[in-house]
């Protein structure tokens, strides 16, 4: 059976999944029944300053987006960091570590961009023999209006120089977890890499208003009839973090530097997915919070399933095997050329591939008398609407021509060699090829 | 305090408690999430096979989304622009063999969406409310009779009164409704859910309703025709085929289609005798209604005896298999013989069939069956056909409900041409009044 043990930043868990720094990790109780249901770690919920903690609203803090039959598809949330003192805490983290040596546990970290504030906390989180720590630089709302969360990771400079605070004053590893609310990812990164950051974590979540209430005109969740944006996170989110995810990975200058994956992430699939875009593991809240902690057990064994039949022995087999495949839309081969096609055993006649395809597509699905649906080479550009709109799995596919056949849309023969828009003769800024 | 075990016809076979929960709604009302879920499950076909299979042609897939995205009332108006008896047709239809039938999640995975109930759900709701989602237009000063308050007639008179005209609507019963109201198991229309749906039908405005007046009796159709601007008959088939063998006289033979509309007009139920074996012959759905009524009645032993094999039968699988359930016994390829008893009927002798060539004829072996009660639903008739041309044993009409005579127009089961349904009346009528309309008004 495959080995799902992960070595992240030398910090060990039986298995990558981790739960990230939100409400299911505020507190011991609800710690110690996650490691007993069996996640590899937590990032135990963000920490602040000594002192009075803050306060959270005492209305609704989340706001959902709906899939068929209310299945949660996004939420948002307007909850600040751990509203608990900080010392209950850390007496917590220390007890709960103490128990359970074998799982990772990450203290979130979050107090004003100062270097006092920094040195005070460390230490006392050093104390608690946790396995390392994750700067909250990504919650987008509360928080930010302070001067923290997002609005220092919107700042690469700040980045740079609370990492740099946090590797003088901490000795074990620092995550530096990112915000999605900026243009270009790669920028915060290199900027924790600069810092001496052994990690970056992401995404945070996303700044969301997930509805209006028609009859009160309120943004939910609403407070007395008034709504803020919150942090968007859920399955809703994946693609948006796993194209970050890459572009981190792929970008030389932090290339090779470790990631913790997050965004979406609720079943094995998406973890593989992750891992695949190079990550060393993932985190999970959304997930856990629709369904609690026993989710896990069918991560474990979905991924410890796939890892046999594909004969990954450990995550490191698979590990960035999709960053190479991950490129610019230049880099495509505009050489290969593909057709829709409809395996008529299995077509339902629903007609949606036509309705797609005629009035928003290319006119390439043809429908006869008695409701056979077939596909028109001479029009198809193999866009893939068809398929995604089918709800009949793999009844449409996409198939590449032969090389040699003629294309009977453009009237050419598919041609054998790669050839992309650097090269392409529309292109007027094109290199003559080699 | 009688039990299934009496013998002869009684009544009280079963307590009152027993007798409303045998009748009460055959399949309960989808609610707001079980709609949501039901509904989600909807396609939305490019030109979906279930509105070709639908005999109104409401848009459903339509109606579906509405329904999905939270307006039911908006899904209702879908349904009642092709539909106006939505209400009903949502629980009597059989969907199992038209829309739901041509559902591609049927193909699919052998489970369409439920079509039929997401249609009660919206009608429901809108009718609940006592919405009518029409209004008249300007009045054109026509006046068009209707005879016969059925689904065809309703269906008409409401589209006509929509367009403007005034409409009379007669009919041979003390209340209107037709087979809504006398014709149909009483568990798939409870809570006087017919007549409340005429009245909501009514409440359009323009249309005044005679009852007590038959056609040949009370009315005829040179009267009419000299009276009113437009005749649009919609009488029925108020007749019912005779048993015609040995016996038939005895006490406790019955036409089925009398039974039924006792059933429904019946004020208690402990009151109304059935028999302690009942033998129901035919075929279609109203032997399958007197049947599984006679069994939910408290009959210890309920049979349909149908002369031909279960492909044949008229009355959907789906039907069958509801009647099984309640535990009726269906008997194929045996046709009557002869009805035996001293004055009063103990057995039913019946006789194997066999079909050859198309040609059914008798395999001369018979058998008998214990039945105090015999149920005999063959097929109805014409009672009036007012002296126009026919097609076989029905009112010959175009395809918009046009008669061999000059201003008459014909719709539902008494007019040749579609299927014996609820559903197809209402799609005769409303074309009938679309063709009316534009002869009045010169536009055709």
């Amino acid at each position: 059976m495959a080995d799902l043990t992960t070595d992240f930043l030398g910090i060990k868990s039986p298995n990558p999944f981790w739960l990230a720094s939100a409400p299911p990790t505020d507190k011991e109780y609800n710690v110690r029944r996650a490691f007993e249901a069996g996640w590899g770690g937590v990032v135990w919920k963000t920490l602040g300053s000594e002192g009075p903690p803050v306060v959270n609203v005492n209305g609704p803090r989340y706001g959902v987006i709906y899939g068929a039959d209310r299945r949660v598809l996004g939420i948002n949330n307007i909850e600040l960091i751990t509203d608990r003192d900080l010392f209950t805490n850390l007496e917590e983290i220390k007890r709960v570590k103490a128990d359970y040596p074998d799982r990772a546990i990450i203290v979130s970290l979050m107090v004003p961009c100062e270097e006092d504030a920094w040195k005070a906390i460390l230490p006392l989180v050093e104390d608690t023999g946790a396995d390392g720590i994750e700067l909250n630089f990504g919650c987008p709302h509360g928080m930010a209006e302070r001067g923290m969360g997002s609005a220092v990771g919107q700042v690469p400079e700040y980045i740079e120089m609370v990492t740099r605070w946090c590797k003088q004053y901490y000795s074990k590893p620092v995550i530096v977890k990112l915000t999605p609310n900026i243009t270009d990812i790669r920028k915060p990164a290199a900027a924790a890499m600069r810092g001496g950051a052994d990690a970056v974590s992401l995404i945070n979540t996303i700044n969301s208003i997930t509805s209006v209430n028609l009859d009160t005109m309120s943004p939910e969740p609403s407070i007395d009839g008034k709504g803020t944006h919150g942090g968007y996170c859920g399955p809703a989110v994946k693609p948006i973090a796993m194209s970050m995810v890459s572009e981190i990975a792929r970008n030389p200058e932090t290339s090779g530097l470790p990631i913790s994956g997050i965004g979406g992430v609720t079943t094995w699939r998406d973890a593989a997915e992750y891992i695949t875009l190079g990550c060393g593991n993932v985190q999970v809240c959304t997930a856990a919070m629709t369904y609690g902690f026993k989710i896990v057990q069918e991560m474990i064994s979905g991924l410890s399933q796939w890892m046999d039949e594909k004969g990954h022995t450990s995550i490191q087999d698979f590990k960035g095997k999709a960053i190479p495949n991950t490129t610019d839309w230049q880099y495509l081969n505009l050489n290969y050329v593909a057709k829709a096609v409809i395996n008529q055993d299995d077509c339902i006649s629903c007609g949606r591939c036509y309705a797609a395809c005629e009035d928003t597509s290319h006119q390439a699905i043809l429908m006869s008398d008695d409701r056979v649906f077939t596909v028109n080479d001479d029009e198809c550009v193999a866009c893939n609407l068809c398929v995604d709109v089918c709800p009949v799995e793999d009844c449409i596919t996409m198939v590449a021509l032969e090389p040699g056949t003629i294309d009977t849309r453009t009237g050419k023969v598919v041609q054998k060699e790669y050839a992309n828009w650097t090269t392409h003769p529309n292109n007027p800024s094109a290199t003559a090829a080699e | 305090m009688n039990s299934p075990f009496t013998n002869g016809i009684a009544a009280q076979r079963l307590d009152a408690d027993a007798l409303a929960e045998n009748f009460s709604d055959l399949h309960a009302p989808l609610d707001g999430h079980e709609a949501a879920v039901a509904a989600d499950r909807c396609y939305f076909c490019h030109d979906a096979p279930c509105i070709t299979a639908c005999p109104t042609d409401i848009d459903i897939p339509l109606f579906i989304r509405q329904i999905a995205t939270g307006t039911p009332d908006a899904a209702a108006k879908t349904i009642f622009d092709m539909n106006i008896l939505g209400g009903m047709c949502a629980r009597v239809c059989p969907t199992e063999d038209l829309c739901e039938q041509a559902c591609v999640r049927e193909l699919a995975e052998g489970k369409p969406v439920e079509i039929g109930r997401l249609q009660r759900f919206a009608t429901d709701t809108v009718m609940a409310k006592g919405v009518m989602p029409f209004v008249r237009a300007a009045s054109t000063g026509k006046r068009i009779s209707i005879v016969g308050a059925g689904p065809a007639g309703l269906s008409c008179a409401h589209r006509l009164a929509m367009l403007g005209h005034e409409v009379i609507v007669y009919d041979a019963l003390p209340k209107a409704g037709g087979l809504n109201e006398f014709g149909i198991a009483a568990y798939k229309s409870t809570n006087d859910f017919a007549a409340r749906e005429v009245d909501w039908l009514c409440s359009i405005g323009g249309i005044e309703i005679k009852t007590g007046m038959a056609l040949g009796a009370d009315l005829n159709i040179d009267d009419l025709i000299q009276d009113f601007d437009a005749v649009f008959l919609s009488v029925g088939l108020g007749g019912v085929n005779a048993l015609s063998i040995d016996g038939d006289d005895k006490e406790g033979v019955e036409d089925a289609v009398s039974f039924i509309r006792d059933l429904r007009q019946a004020s208690d139920l402990t009151a109304l005798p059935v028999g302690r074996n009942v033998v129901v012959i035919g075929g279609g759905m109203t032997a399958v209604d007197a049947a599984v009524q006679s069994k939910l009645l408290g009959a210890q032993s309920v049979t349909i005896a149908y002369r031909r094999g279960r492909d044949a039968m008229s009355a959907s699988r789906y039907e069958q298999d509801l009647a099984s359930s309640f535990g009726v016994n269906l008997m194929f390829n045996a046709q009557p013989k002869a009805i035996h008893g001293n004055g009063t009927a103990a057995e039913i002798e019946l006789e194997y069939t066999s079909t050859k060539d198309g040609k059914l004829s008798g395999t001369g072996e018979t058998v008998r069956l214990a039945a105090d009660q015999v149920f005999s639903a063959i097929g109805q008739t014409l009672t009036s056909d007012g002296g126009l041309k026919l097609d076989g044993r029905k009112i010959a009409v175009t395809n918009t409900g046009r008669t061999s005579r000059d201003g008459v127009w014909a719709g539902g089961d008494c007019a040749s041409g579609g299927d014996d349904l609820t559903v197809t009346a209402v799609a005769e009528g409303r074309d009938a009044a679309i063709d009316i309309h534009e002869t009045l008004m010169g536009s055709n």
